[in-house]
This record gives C-alpha cells, sequence and structure tokens, in this order.
C-alpha cells in the first residue's frame, strides 16, 4: 500500500456535518459558550436559531445545561475549546453527561498544539481525561471525511462520547465514500511499526516517506473503545514500535498501546511519541512541531 | 486637565505601541490594547505602588499591559514588535513567568482568585499592598468569578481592587445579545463590593476613581470600566466590538497616523 495524499482542503466540514444531522433529526440541539464564530457552529445556529443555545462563556454551566436537554429527550452536542471541556468542565461533564442513562456529544476544538497559545489553550490532557471518565467514547479524527464521520459515529453510539474537532480548513485524506470509522492500515512495510491518530497521522505519513524502507502505519481514529486486538495484530509484527499524537504521551494513544501491550504480554519495544512532559511553547503548529521533535525530521529520527 | 498631560502622554504613547505591535504581524489584540490605554496609564503612572500587584485575569489583553511595561521602560519596542511570534517571549496570551505577569491568565474567569489569594496573604504580612485585578465583562460570566467575589467581600478585602474591561463585548458579538451581564455595578454591590461604574476612557475619571477606591474601608472595591474598543483610531472604533483584529499593512500605518491626529484633536 503506498502513502495517502492530501485529496482535497475541505471548508469547515464540522459546521456541514453538524447542519446536515440537524436536518436528519429533530431531537438535535447544539450548545455554544461564546466561541460559536471560532468552532464552526454558526450555521447550524443560523439554520436551526431554536435548537441552539449560546450560553455566553460558562462551559461548566454549559455542560450542566446540556444534560438538562438530555434529560428532556433531546441530545445535545456542546461544542468548545478542548481545555474548557474538559478541565474546566470536567466534572460537570462527567456527572451531568457520563453517568448515563441520558448522554450528550462534547465536540472540543484545537486539539493538542494546534492554537499558537501556550498552556491555556493547548488540549495536551483531554485525551487521558476523557479516556478514564467510565463509558465515554473518545474519538481523533485525522481528516475532514474523520470530522464528519466522527458525528455520525457519535450518534450511533448508546453512551457519551468526545470528539476532538478541527476547524477552518480541513485536509481530506480519506475517500468519504462507503467510509467507516475504523482502524487502518495506511502504508506496510519497513521494519518498524506506528500506530497514529488525529492529525498525528499525517505527521507519521510524512516522517515514514522520509525514512529508507518506509515504515507500517496502523491509523486509530477511535480511541476509547480502544481496538485493542487489531492494534496488538499490528504490532506483533515488528520488534519496535513508535506511537505518535497530538497530545501528552501520557494518558492518550501512546499509553493506550502501552496497555495492550503490556496486558498481551507482548515483547514489542514501544516509544511513544507526542507532547513530552512538559508545557509546549508558544506558536505556530511548525514552529511548536520542531520544539518538539513532532515534525517530519523529529519523527522520522525516532523511526530510524 | 492640565494635571492629567503626563498621564495623557502616557496614553498616547501606550497607544502607539499596541499598533505598532499588531502591525508586526499584522494582527491582535488591537481593540482591547487601544480601548484599555487610558486605564493602564493611569494604573502604571500614578497608582501602582512598587509593593502592589496587579493581577492580569483577561489574558488576551496583555497587549495594554506590555505596552505600559514598555512605557515604563521593561521590554524595549523592538521585542515587543514580535508580538504573537514563533519564539517570542511578547505571547498574546502570557504565562506566569513572564515578566510583568504575575499570574497564568487566559484561561478565562480565574484570575479573580488568584487576586484574593494575594490579597488575603498581603493583609496577613501587613504590609499594606494593595491587589488590582482586571477581568472581562465576558468573564464575568464565568461562575468562578463570583465565587471568587463572595470571598473577597466576605474577607472584607479592603485591599483589593477588582477592574472590570466593560468593553460590552466578547467573541461571537456584543456582551448584550451573547449572555447580558448589566447591571454590572449593581450586581457586585449585591455580592458586597463597593463599587462605581467609570468612563475607563476618560483619565480625568479613571484618576478620582482609584482615589474614591483607596478611601473605601472594610469592603472590596470594583470599578466597572467602560471602554470604547479601538478607542483613539476612529477607524478602529468604526470597526467596533471586534474580538481580533487581522489587517493589511496600510490600515496599521493609517492608524498611526489617526492616532496622532485624534490627540492633536483632543
Ligand atoms: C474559560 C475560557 N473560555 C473560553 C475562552 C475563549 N475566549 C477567549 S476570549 C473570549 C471572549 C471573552 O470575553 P471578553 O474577554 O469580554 O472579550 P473581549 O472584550 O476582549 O473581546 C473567549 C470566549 C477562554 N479564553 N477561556
Ligand atoms: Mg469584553
Amino acid at each position: 500500500m503506498s502513502a495517502l495524499a492530501v485529496q482535497e482542503l475541505v471548508e469547515a466540514p464540522f459546521a456541514r456535518a453538524l447542519t446536515a444531522l440537524g436536518r436528519a433529526r429533530e431531537d438535535v440541539v447544539v450548545l455554544s459558550a461564546d466561541l460559536s464564530k471560532y468552532t464552526d457552529v454558526l450555521p447550524f445556529a443560523d439554520e436551526f436559531p431554536d435548537r441552539f443555545f449560546q450560553v455566553g462563556m460558562a462551559e461548566a454551566n454549559m455542560m450542566g445545561i446540556a444534560g438538562g436537554l438530555a434529560k428532556a429527550g433531546y441530545l445535545p452536542i456542546a461544542v468548545t475549546y478542548g481545555v474548557f471541556a474538559t478541565r474546566r468542565a470536567y466534572d460537570q461533564v462527567a456527572m451531568a453527561l457520563a453517568t448515563g442513562p441520558s448522554r450528550a456529544i462534547v465536540v472540543a476544538f484545537l486539539p493538542g498544539i494546534t492554537t499558537p497559545f501556550r498552556a491555556t489553550h493547548q488540549a495536551i490532557d483531554d485525551v487521558a481525561l476523557m479516556r478514564a471518565l467510565p463509558g465515554m467514547t473518545v474519538i481523533d479524527p485525522a481528516d475532514a471525511t474523520e470530522v464528519d464521520a466522527a458525528l455520525g459515529f457519535a450518534v450511533s453510539e448508546p453512551g457519551p462520547v468526545y470528539i476532538r474537532g478541527l476547524r477552518g480548513r480541513v485536509a481530506r485524506l480519506f475517500d468519504p465514500v462507503g467510509f467507516r470509522l475504523e482502524p487502518r492500515e495506511l502504508q506496510s512495510g519497513g521494519t518498524v511499526g506506528v500506530v497514529a491518530t488525529g492529525l498525528a497521522t499525517g505527521w507519521a505519513l510524512e516522517a515514514a516517506a522520509a525514512i529508507d524502507g518506509g515504515a507500517s502505519v496502523l491509523h486509530v481514529p477511535v480511541l476509547k473503545p480502544f481496538p485493542a486486538a487489531q492494534v496488538a495484530a499490528f504490532c506483533s509484527r515488528f520488534d519496535r514500535v513508535v506511537s505518535v499524537e497530538n497530545h501528552s504521551i501520557s494518558g492518550g494513544l501512546g499509553s493506550a498501546v502501552a496497555e495492550t501491550l503490556a496486558e498481551g504480554g507482548m515483547a514489542v519495544r514501544l516509544r511513544r511519541l507526542g507532547v513530552p512532559d512538559q508545557w509546549a511553547p508558544a506558536g505556530s503548529l511548525d514552529y511548536i512541531r520542531h520544539e518538539l521533535g513532532l515534525d517530519a525530521d523529529g519523527i522520522a529520527e525516532a523511526l530510524r | 486637565m492640565n494635571g492629567n498631560a503626563e498621564l495623557r502622554r502616557r496614553a498616547h504613547a501606550i497607544r502607539r505601541t499596541v499598533i505598532e505591535m499588531c502591525r508586526g504581524r499584522g494582527q491582535g489584540y488591537a481593540g482591547q490594547g487601544l480601548g484599555l490605554a487610558d486605564l493602564m496609564a493611569v494604573l502604571y503612572f500614578s497608582e501602582l505602588g512598587e509593593d502592589d500587584h496587579f493581577v492580569l485575569s483577561t489574558g488576551h489583553s496583555s497587549i495594554a499591559v506590555f505596552a505600559a511595561l514598555h512605557e515604563r521602560g521593561d521590554y524595549e519596542l523592538e521585542e515587543l514588535v514580535t508580538y504573537g511570534m514563533d519564539g517570542s517571549r511578547i505571547e498574546e496570551s502570557p504565562l506566569e513567568g513572564t515578566p510583568g505577569f504575575e499570574i497564568t491568565g487566559g484561561s478565562l474567569g480565574q484570575g479573580l482568585s488568584q487576586a484574593v489569594g494575594l490579597a488575603l496573604g498581603e493583609r496577613l504580612r501587613g504590609g499594606g499592598s494593595r491587589v488590582y485585578c482586571l477581568v472581562s465583562d465576558g468573564e464575568l460570566q464565568e461562575g468562578q468569578v463570583w465565587e471568587a467575589c463572595m470571598a473577597a467581600a466576605h474577607h472584607r478585602l479592603d485591599n483589593l481592587v477588582l477592574l472590570v474591561d466593560n468593553n460590552r463585548m466578547q467573541a461571537d458579538g456584543a456582551v448584550a445579545e451573547i449572555l447580558e451581564v448589566e447591571p454590572v455595578p449593581e450586581r457586585l454591590t449585591a455580592f458586597g463590593f463597593a463599587a462605581r461604574r467609570i468612563d475607563a476612557n476618560t483619565l480625568a475619571d479613571v484618576v478620582d476613581a482609584f482615589a474614591w477606591a483607596r478611601g473605601q474601608r472594610g469592603r472590596p472595591t470594583a470599578l466597572v470600566c467602560d471602554n470604547i474598543p479601538g478607542k483613539g483610531v476612529p477607524s478602529f472604533e468604526e470597526r467596533q466590538r471586534v474580538h481580533y483584529v487581522r489587517a493589511p499593512d496600510q490600515d496599521w500605518a493609517a492608524a498611526l497616523v489617526e492616532l496622532d491626529e485624534t490627540e492633536v484633536a483632543w
């Protein structure tokens, strides 16, 4: 199999998916905490003003209100940035949205280091936090097709779902026709196996293309429930596996892979790439990736 | 007004610096920087003592603080024009540890709690230091702000001055349309503050208000600082209520000219 290429740039894929969902399901309501312009929610708000609730900059309250709407029989989709959906409103997400049987979907933008601001806006721990909540499904989409598919997937899940959102112009890597949100081996070859998720899948592909002999790359969009069997089967083919994620190396994909390997009694050496145990710097995505060794060169170095 | 000539010069210089900072990358929180310039001039050049604290809760308004710190000689303009650039210390939303910034603001709604802690600590030490904390009108929507207000009043922190950047805008639009926070002075009064609304683009008003705050005993004080985003640059005032400005270089150059013209006309 050969490496994926960017097919096109899609304008606001989440906005499209959300409005399409709004048309298909009358029970879908959307909430924003003063970030509707910045999270591609405005088209839904314009088309369905009655089913859009602007709650002001009050994320904890938003999660509580979403919980109430869920109890009233609606399917709430609460949208904000990842840091505020998790750190700010963690208890509210846990108690109001995740104890069931009612449930909601949380869509959280600016995943990982995709923001020029530092610790205040970089959601490097959101996957870890959400993965720790019982019953929470966690999705880290890699492209426009997966942003769209994640919402459909979330709606069909029985429990609460956390989706990392990608806003604005988003690259399309995967053909949307007949697409299913599942682990997929994007590239085979080489002597090292790479497990990646979210935007880091694109980073891993860049790096794999830069090394002699290439590498095999398994993309895992749903981090919980973790597809342990597929990941174990993939890893069993290599002596060395590298995980790559747009998140702290603690508690996210790398940890899930480590748990899988250890619990399977597998003798595979794992190297976890992502944000190390430090606050990432401020700046452009390219700059931060470079500083953290997550640019193509840095990842390639780790793969060699 | 003459007594304020010095402050007026400072406010004007702060505004120029704000524009120069944004001009570097062609973007930034210009509206906030210009709207807050008069308040910063009074705070940094008349009000804040050596041992006092300024707590910036509204991290993204750091531009106004950086510009004031430049006026005070703490930062060179050369460095300030790297505002928001890769590798620069001059961050759009700085963290604790950046010189001049006592806390990590910017994850909005948290700063006043730390200001309460500072005020409690300073009172315990007994040195007479005062604590000033800037929060925005949008931040008033975060519940933690009101938890902090309750604590400040309960502990009778008369060494604490809450400054509300009441510019009536937030990320999604006008505060009144997103989630109304007014009447702010009345709400703060109900929470136990000595609160007063001021025109924070009129230096004399700001100076008076700080003097009034110093006279209060047994309660924290709050100045609800009405201000106009973009104040001093008419074309920016017209763009009214724009949370973040991106503009081509000629607009920033024109803003500097407008700034000098309005200053002359004043
Ligand atoms: C807790 C939190 N939620 C959301 C944001 C994103 N955000 C940044 S600025 C802003 C608007 C806040 O209102 P205000 O400070 O009054 O805006 P301004 O007057 O500066 O336009 C929002 C929602 C944030 N920084 N922190
Ligand atoms: Mg405001």
